[in-house]
């Protein structure tokens, strides 16, 4: 099976606190907090985007693969939040890391799950030999519409992944896939604002996605959750990924070191990938990673990583998702608004 | 009017800090000339320009173009690289009671300017305090 040779995140510098935006609606900030387990959020600068970071993050890749950038065969970056509505942001990628022009593009988009779905398509493309490295990447600058419960978690950020035919930092074991026709979170062309439907993207979707996925790539590789040494879910808020792991019977032990949401926030496509950064940047040689992703729409790819020795040699060679967190400046309400084009302005 | 043509000859240059150094006297050029201004000779060789550097001049732009407008203020400043190339671009994340001539600053990807609503995005580097 493939591997997966390098990986980087990035994370932009600006947080917004649950409490800032709370004090502009006059909403209760604890009880978001407590109820969504989220304290803070990035928040993208005007000069970034799904391309900038995904750039940035490919970097990071790139140094822990210690590759030639022209031997990437396929560039895909998954994000539903593309700086254009048609033209491609892997071109882009692609130019600036110097994989062109006898390469791959392809832009996904599959809500939350796009990033994931990035990583499953490299690693077919890496086992059936077409390719010899793969880059897949997972990043959203996402807006949730003022005031709603999504504004407190839509933030942004961006995980980069080399994929390849050895085993690299961390052996792929098997993937798994589990999708239906579920409309629990959609943005319909031309709008701005993503819709959901409240609590209908808990029970019959998150968590029926995830859990069956979890489940069944569990059982194709015969492993049960004590069998692994930690497991990444998705992270729309911060409470859901702990409810759906104890659901499945892992520990919070297990969960911790990938669990970025409740001072990242919800980076969408870059969500349960930048959790699978953070942590290969603490995984020793032999430990095996599950990671269950999850797209509105709906859907859960499923991936069993098996960590080798080669980690030890490239976490230290790009900056480790959590020192990455670690540096942010809090900005207010107003500033945020800017930033994100939430003010109307004059011709 | 699109410059998307003049956008796209710069990309070399923009996104992959693609320079020359002559094959006479080694001086590096960025962007890359026809003629060595040091000994006048007309062969080069490629380089890449390395991503570090540090701050020689900067100012603080709190008017600016009307691209820029959504910006103000941001830092402007020039940067020797290591290797001696000099370089102007906006200086981005930088508290500006915290710049310095001679600090560290590195390169990152970032967007340059957008052509209006409907346009195209331009891309290429700023710098950033190093680490």
């Amino acid at each position: 099976m493939a591997g997966i040779i390098g990986y980087g995140a990035y994370v932009p510098r600006n947080r917004i606190k649950v409490e800032e935006i709370a004090k502009v609606w006059g909403a209760d900030a604890p009880s978001y907090k407590r109820g969504l387990m989220l304290q803070e959020k990035s928040v993208p600068s005007p000069d970034q985007d799904v391309i900038t970071m995904s750039v940035e993050a490919t970097k990071h890749a790139l140094a822990r693969a210690q590759i030639d950038p022209a031997r990437i065969g396929a560039v895909y970056v998954g994000s539903e939040s593309h700086p254009y509505a048609v033209k491609p942001s892997g071109t882009v990628l692609a130019e600036a890391i110097g994989a062109t022009p006898e390469v791959h593009c392809a832009d996904f988009e599959f809500a939350c799950k796009a990033g994931s779905e990035a990583m499953f398509v490299c690693m077919g493309l890496a086992d059936a030999g077409s390719i010899e490295y793969g880059l897949a990447v997972g990043a959203d600058t996402s807006q949730g519409a003022p005031s709603d419960a999504l504004e407190y978690s839509a933030a942004a950020g961006a995980a980069s992944f080399i994929i390849g035919r050895d085993p690299g930092v961390a052996k792929v074991i098997d993937t798994y896939a589990f999708m239906t026709d579920t409309p629990d979170f959609w943005r319909r062309s031309y709008m701005h604002y993503p819709r959901h439907a409240g609590r209908f993207t808990g029970e019959p979707a998150y968590f029926k996605h995830i859990t069956s996925c979890a489940n069944g790539i569990m059982e194709k590789v015969n492993m049960k959750p004590k069998d692994f040494a930690y497991v990444v879910f998705h992270q729309p808020n911060g409470k859901f990924p702990q409810r759906v792991g104890k659901m499945l019977g892992f520990t919070k032990e297990q969960i911790e070191p990938g669990w970025l949401s409740p001072t990242l926030g919800n980076t969408y496509s870059g969500s349960s990938p930048m959790g699978l950064t953070a942590t290969l940047d603490v995984a020793k040689p032999g430990d095996m990673i599950l990671m269950v992703s999850y797209g509105s729409g709906a859907g859960s790819d499923g991936f069993v990583f098996e960590v080798t020795g080669k980690i030890d040699e490239v976490r230290n060679v790009a900056p480790r998702t959590r020192e990455l967190l670690d540096k942010k400046k809090y900005i207010e309400y107003g500033t945020y608004a800017k930033y994100r084009r939430k003010i109307r302005m004059g011709e | 009017m699109s410059t998307s043509a003049k956008y796209w000859r710069g990309i070399p240059q923009r996104y992959r800090l693609e320079a020359e150094r002559c094959a006479s006297c080694g001086m590096e050029f960025f962007p890359p000339r026809l003629v060595c201004s040091g000994c006048g000779a007309r062969k080069f060789m490629p380089i890449t320009l390395g991503d570090h550097g540090k701050l020689l001049t900067y100012t603080v732009i709190r008017v600016g173009p009307s691209e820029f407008c959504e910006q103000t203020p941001y830092a402007m400043g020039i940067v020797e690289l290591e290797g001696g190339v000099r370089m102007t671009a906006q200086i981005a994340d930088v508290d500006f009671d915290d710049l310095e001539v001679g600090m560290p600053v590195r390169i990152e990807f970032r967007k340059i300017r957008e052509e209006g609503q409907a346009g195209i995005l331009c891309y290429g580097y700023k710098f950033v305090p190093a680490d």
